[in-house]
């Protein structure tokens, strides 16, 4: 993928720089609003991490313009101001994504790659496949090789993230996010026991697992 | 002071205000009154000649010129009249009266003249105004019948003086009158300028004085010392959070350090260097963790929120958070019940109160033995208020402004318990009870659910559940008091504080 970085801590871009390299991905870094959004509107980027606020034109502004110059690149905000309200800005602006600092690079990575493969599909998708693991999203039913596996409600809607991002690293505060839309981490890591039942369903009658666990960082499902 | 700067002042500008007013008040109604005297007096002047001329008429009429001469001649005789006789002949020498001469001015067409009399009747030497009106007898005799206007005249002079006094001390007074009054707005105006003048210098318990009578400049001081109020407890705030943090995070910053600082210093091989560093990022893990809780609490704390409420339906929301946990408990082997009756509805803001539900379930679960049972109990206002449960239309979209009875949201465990001289202290902080140290938590919990308790104008109980914690949240009937979240948090040695008393109106 190719991306973008605008971020006017030069240490801090550098990491992430590398850190986003090492994964195998093409990076630019601006260190300023102006740079950015030069770069951004001449050259084809895959996603822009944006800081918010950057010298010489603030992100917000900076995306808004991109949006009304037509340019759909996905955006993920980097913020220190991780308020509600903070948030609700970010995404008005046209950000798709909003991560607030202090952030784990995992946590960065993961989102930055569902942004970078988000498949600007034509018309509603009816039906998800990973591997012999089959979910029609019409009738809500779920099958693993012809065999149709009982899910509740959260546990659909769980696998249903997942599948729609497979092979796709997804993290528990993704999770939370998309599945429960809670804006926050709980004390304890609920999630994993949520994924673990799910497994249990998935996983457990069948040879090859498909749900796998990402040492620090979360959850991928692939075949 | 300079007079660009005297100009400037407001109780100048009032004082010439008033003055202005005043005097053209008491400007139009002098003019008024001389206006009707002289329109009566000189109507008065008229009535009388024209008396006069009947009587001379009659006399005429009966006697002939000679009892009118007789007449003429015996009432201009009286002394200090001032009616004017003249009565002459064809070539206008006078017969008799007590007019020299006629006068040389042509009449008006209505037959009055206006002229000077320059006789000095009286030892009157200036000339004064007179007004008659002339006829001409048979015989070409003519007959002039008027009055003198000296008094008249004396009377409009006097009057002029007495209004031209009245109208300095008009001045006099409305200038002092206008003086007192603005000064006296002014002066209760300027004491609330020095106050906040000390204020920003660094004075922040200084408040504006209050005179009690309740009017607009005593509201105002009201409102000034409530913002004050505000900010005062505001800036505990920070200073509290500041302190904690400083306090309370450069405990694990100084464990991060040193466990860096010692792996550096011995050899070791690059699994035990990875493995330091797997540490580490779990360290800072922790210590971020710890930080967006106090960041939570802060907002929660800024009250900034108030404008972003909403209807929040509580059963809807608990159902989430303990279906959330509910896998969590099973697999401690604990049991979880919702309970909910009524349609409780509070005004707020949902992704808080369902962080404040998720870390008292988290706890619950935490300090449950085995074997044990959490309840999570929703309770709709109108059942709590023990009226006869009339749900729907008035529990709905007003949130908690529905008369009567109040939403509670409650949190019961069969665990340990929190001994009661603890309560408050745990709501505190960083506080931990001695036998929770073992298990991982920032000892934020609890801060956070009170934070959230006291932005929605809720009440935090910690009660005995025998055996076990109660906690209950419990809304106020009539919503959120708006500056609810700016409440200074509880100070960190504030242990007689009762919990109940948490009231943010309070």
């Amino acid at each position: 993928m190719k991306i973008l970085v605008i971020e006017d801590d030069n240490q801090a871009a550098a990491y992430m720089v590398k850190g986003l390299k090492e994964s195998g991905h093409v990076v630019d870094h601006a260190p300023d609003g102006k740079d950015g959004l030069f770069l951004a509107g001449s050259e084809h980027y895959d996603v822009l991490i944006v800081d918010r606020m950057l010298p010489g034109r603030d992100g917000l502004s900076l995306v808004e313009l991109l949006r009304a110059a037509g340019n759909h690149t996905p955006v993920l905000f980097l913020s220190a101001l991780g308020s509600v309200d903070d948030r609700v800005r970010g995404l008005r602006a046209g950000g798709d994504d909003y991560l607030t600092k202090p952030y784990a690079f995992a946590e960065l990575l993961a989102r930055v790659e569902v942004l970078g493969r988000r498949q600007t599909s034509s018309g509603p998708v009816t039906r998800l496949d990973v591997g012999d693991l089959e979910m029609d999203l019409l009738s809500r039913s779920v099958r693993r090789a012809g065999k149709p596996i009982d899910l509740l409600p959260r546990e659909f809607r769980l696998l249903e993230y997942l599948m729609r991002h497979a092979g796709n690293v997804v993290t528990r505060t993704m999770l939370l996010e998309s599945v429960w839309d809670y804006h926050f981490d709980p004390q304890t890591n609920v999630i994993d026991v949520h994924v673990a039942r799910l497994r249990q369903k998935i996983d457990r009658d069948f040879p090859t697992p498909l749900i796998h666990t990402v040492r620090g960082a979360g959850y991928c499902l692939r075949a | 002071m300079p007079l660009v700067r005297l100009w400037r002042t407001t109780t100048l500008r009032l004082a010439l205000l008033y003055l202005g007013l005043f005097l053209t008040s008491v400007a139009v109604i002098l003019a008024v009154l001389y206006w009707s005297t002289q329109t009566f007096l000189s109507h008065q002047t008229r009535t009388t000649v024209e008396a006069e001329i009947n009587g001379l008429e009659e006399q005429y009429r009966q006697r002939g010129l000679p009892g009118l001469v007789d007449v003429v001649a015996s009432r201009s005789s009286v002394r200090h009249t001032s009616t004017i006789y003249l009565l002459t002949g064809p070539d206008y020498l006078p017969l008799a009266g007590n007019l020299s001469a006629w006068p040389t001015n042509a009449p008006a067409p209505g037959g009055w003249i206006d002229f000077d009399i320059n006789d000095n009747r009286d030892n009157d030497r200036h000339p004064h105004h007179a007004n008659a009106t002339v006829f001409t007898l048979a015989g070409n005799f003519h007959l002039l019948v008027g009055r003198d206007l000296r008094e008249l005249e004396q009377f409009q002079q006097r009057m002029i003086e007495a209004m031209a006094v009245s109208l300095v001390l008009t001045i006099g007074l409305g200038g002092l009158g206008g003086v007192l009054i603005s000064r006296r707005m002014m002066q209760r105006i300027e004491v609330i300028n020095r106050t906040t003048q000390r204020i920003r210098t660094g004075l922040l318990q200084e408040r504006v004085p209050m005179s009690g009578s309740g009017d607009e400049l005593d509201q105002l001081a009201g409102n000034l010392n409530t913002m004050l109020d505000q900010i005062e407890a505001l800036m505990a705030g920070m200073r509290h959070v500041t302190e904690s943090i400083a306090h309370d995070l450069r405990t694990p910053l100084t464990r991060l350090r040193s466990r860096l600082e010692i792996t550096l210093l011995a050899e070791h091989d690059l699994t035990s260097y990875r493995q330091t560093l797997q540490d580490t990022i779990g360290e800072a893990d922790r210590l971020l963790a710890t930080f967006a809780a106090l960041l939570s609490i802060a907002e929660a704390e800024s009250g900034r929120l108030h404008n972003r409420f909403e209807p929040v339906a509580l059963a809807g929301l608990a159902q989430d958070v303990v279906e959330l946990y509910e896998p969590l408990a099973e697999e401690k082997g604990l049991s979880i019940t919702l309970t909910t009756s009524g349609e409780p509805q509070v005004m707020g803001i949902g992704q808080l109160l369902s962080q404040a539900l998720t870390n008292l379930l988290d706890n619950a679960i935490k300090y449950t033995p085995a074997g044990g049972h959490i309840d999570v109990e929703v309770v709709g206002p109108a059942i709590a208020a023990g009226e006869n449960g009339h749900h729907g239309p008035f529990t709905g979209h007003n949130g908690g402004d529905h008369a009567g009875g109040m939403a509670r949201l409650i949190v019961a465990d069969s665990g340990p318990g929190i001994p009661e001289a603890w309560r408050d202290r745990v709501l505190q902080r960083f506080v931990r009870l001695e036998w929770s140290r073992s298990s991982p938590g920032n000892g934020l919990g609890l801060s956070l659910v009170d934070a959230v308790a006291r932005l929605h104008g809720a009440r935090l109980l910690l009660e005995d559940n025998n055996p076990g914690l109660r906690i209950a949240l419990v809304f106020n009937e009539n919503g959120p008091s708006s500056p609810a979240g700016i409440q200074a948090p509880a100070a960190p040695f504030a242990g007689a504080a009762a919990v109940e008393d948490m009231d943010p109106a309070g």
